[in-house]
């Protein structure tokens, strides 16, 4: 499993990338996206709205469920990655590459997890 | 194979309709299309094979064993079909004069009286066409309580983490929001996080028991006296109905509304077999918000309802179906019917324990109707996978278990084998079972590929997902 050793991460299998103070993209971690299989379709937000963190901003469906994507902070939502709407497989290739929202007036790092956290809490995951 | 349009033959027919006997009618030319429709062509022997050979590729029940999980597969005895091909039940017509339909409105008033009773509640309607749209119809009842007691605030349904997944995506048809609350270590419902997720904007909780993971929600009296001390009614999901037909009523259990999948408990077919039957039951203070019409005592259709939340469907649901289960109930007796959900509980513990030598299985002591094993460390430390499992099992002649559900079992295998099966059957069945395991694991690269016998092997389910072919574009 593969865990990036710059982001932070939530325990609902979101990572985060600080862009700034104020800042982040986010995106599905690895072992999210392994869990989940081969992705078909992603609903995201849009620009301007507002996510709260441990609340879902978005979905993705795989060929076995549909699961919500919880948002790790509270924010504006900036920007989305459009691209993955269509090539939703971009998140099972590249996970950490393929970010889902860039969020903006992010005010705190509050829940989230160290890299170091995140890997124990998915070795408690796993069976 | 091919397909019927590629088997077509220019000119060839089958001459299966009757010469006309009466006057043609006359119809308007701007009604008509302007050219015949382009159908294949073919003889009625060419016709006949192409639906055996269909038939042959297809797997059910009386096939072979077929614990799929949820749905409970049962047999669908033959007696059912002799009923509903009956004449004064199949030459007739919804539209006809409602005295020449007495018969079919004493089936409907019979089958109501009886499901009824199985379930604990005072009326019944048959409209909804399968589980789904029962759940659907069974949310609105809820909805137009509040509304007629102008508490327009409740707008959430609570849900366990073990839900069907059509029990929140009813929630949201209806305009509510879901409350998702984890299940307790044990598999049950968390009182605690019920407790705090309850309140004055609850429209009521949608439950299923026993639940998906095969076991008995202990503290359901506990559970409907919390959500109806916030104000909220609760909603049960009849999917898991055959563990405890005729033993516990869900009524009694402090359900205000609950969904009954005829074509599962009670033995009509499903899956490609036939349309299914999502009847609805509800306590007597939901009754006047019943789908339009109801069979009234006295076996008569009754329209004059002014509260109903409307028609779910035309006219009054899959009729054959409906008359199909009532034939089971009669058949089975009051003492059948208990007894036949007392095997299916007998027959998935019987075959749970000869499993759980070689699988890990999440149920801890007894289970229900069905019990759910994970292969969460086989995949990860061996990469066997309950697909792979799944697809083995194809091999040997056994339809597969569901499959990664519940989502809060990591590879989770559900297997349900209803008390069609006979002790025999089941120790056939589990030394199969325990074969592919050991198989698997001796050799996981052997089931990678896994089914070699199949009609189709490994599908390509993204593939089939994101850019499905839903149309024939060959030439014919």
């Amino acid at each position: 499993m593969n865990i990036k050793q710059n982001l932070l991460y939530s325990k609902t299998h979101e990572w985060v990338e600080f862009l700034n103070d104020t800042t982040v993209r986010a995106g599905l971690t690895d072992f999210a996206q392994d869990s989940l299989g081969g992705l078909v379709f992603v609903n995201l937000p849009a620009e301007g709205d507002e996510v709260v963190a441990g609340e879902s901003f978005g979905d993705v469906e795989s060929v076995k469920a549909v699961s919500d994507v919880i948002s790790p902070v509270t924010g504006t939502v900036l920007a989305i990655n459009e691209g993955l709407l269509d090539s939703p497989e971009k998140i099972n290739e590249d996970p950490y590459g393929a970010w889902l929202i860039e969020v903006g007036q992010v005010s705190g790092k509050e829940g989230l997890l160290s890299p170091e956290s995140y890997e124990a809490f998915c070795e408690g995951e796993g069976h | 194979m091919k397909l019927l349009f590629e088997k077509s033959i220019s000119g060839r027919c089958a001459s299966i309709l009757p010469k006309c006997d009466v006057p043609m009618a006359a119809i308007d030319s701007s009604l008509k299309r302007g050219s015949a429709p382009h159908l294949p062509e073919l003889s009625e022997i060419d016709l006949s094979r192409h639906y055996s050979e269909l038939e042959r590729r297809a797997f059910g029940v009386n096939n072979g064993f077929y614990p799929l999980g949820s749905c409970t597969m049962k047999y669908n005895p033959r007696i059912n079909e002799e009923i509903a091909s009956l004449p004064g039940f199949t030459d007739i017509h919804p539209l006809q004069p409602e005295s020449t339909a007495k018969g079919c409105l004493e089936v409907l008033a019979l089958a109501e009286r009886y499901l009824c009773e199985i379930t604990g509640m005072d009326a019944m309607t048959f409209q909804p066409a399968a589980g789904a749209h029962g759940e659907l119809a069974g949310v609105m009842l809820i909805k137009k309580y509040h509304e007629a007691r102008g508490d327009y605030k409740r707008c959430k349904i609570i849900v366990p983490d073990s839900a069907h997944g059509t029990n929140p995506a009813t929630a949201v048809m209806c305009g509510m929001s879901v409350i998702n609350i984890s299940s307790g270590p044990d598999g049950r419902v968390d009182l605690e996080k019920l407790r705090s997720a309850v309140g004055g904007d609850t429209a009521g909780l949608m439950l299923t028991n026993p639940n998906t993971l095969g076991i008995f929600e202990k503290d359901i009296l506990e559970i409907t006296k919390i959500v109806h001390e916030s104000g909220g009614l609760v909603y049960y999901d009849g999917a898991n109905l055959n563990a405890v037909m005729g033993v516990v009523r869900p009524g009694d259990m402090g359900f205000d509304c609950v969904h009954l999948n005829l074509h599962k408990t009670f033995a009509t077919p499903h899956g490609g077999g036939g349309p299914g039957s999502g009847a609805v039951a509800c306590k007597s203070f939901l009754e006047p918000y019943l789908p339009s019409p109801i069979v009234s005592k006295g076996g008569k259709l009754n329209y004059s309802r002014p509260e109903t939340i409307g028609k779910v469907k035309m006219f009054y649901g899959n009729f054959l179906v409906i008359l199909k289960a009532l034939t089971y109930i009669m058949s089975l007796g009051s003492e059948g019917v208990v007894e036949s959900a007392k095997l299916a509980v007998l027959n998935a513990n019987y075959f749970m324990s000869r499993l759980s030598g070689a699988y890990s299985i999440i149920n801890k002591g007894l289970c229900m109707h069905e019990f759910v094993i994970t292969m969460g460390k086989e995949a990860k430390e061996s990469h066997v996978s309950a697909l792979d499992i799944a697809k083995a099992l194809i091999d040997k002649g056994s339809h597969p278990p569901t499959i990664y559900f519940p989502l809060i079992v990591a590879e989770a295998m559900m297997v349900e084998p209803t008390e069609t099966e006979s002790k025999e059957a089941l120790d056939q069945a589990s030394d199969m079972y325990i074969d592919v395991y050991k198989s698997a694991m001796s050799n996981p690269e052997s089931v990678h590929n896994a089914p070699a016998l199949a009609p189709v092997c490994r599908p390509d389910e993204v593939g089939a997902a994101r850019s499905p072919i839903l149309k024939y574009t060959g030439k014919w």
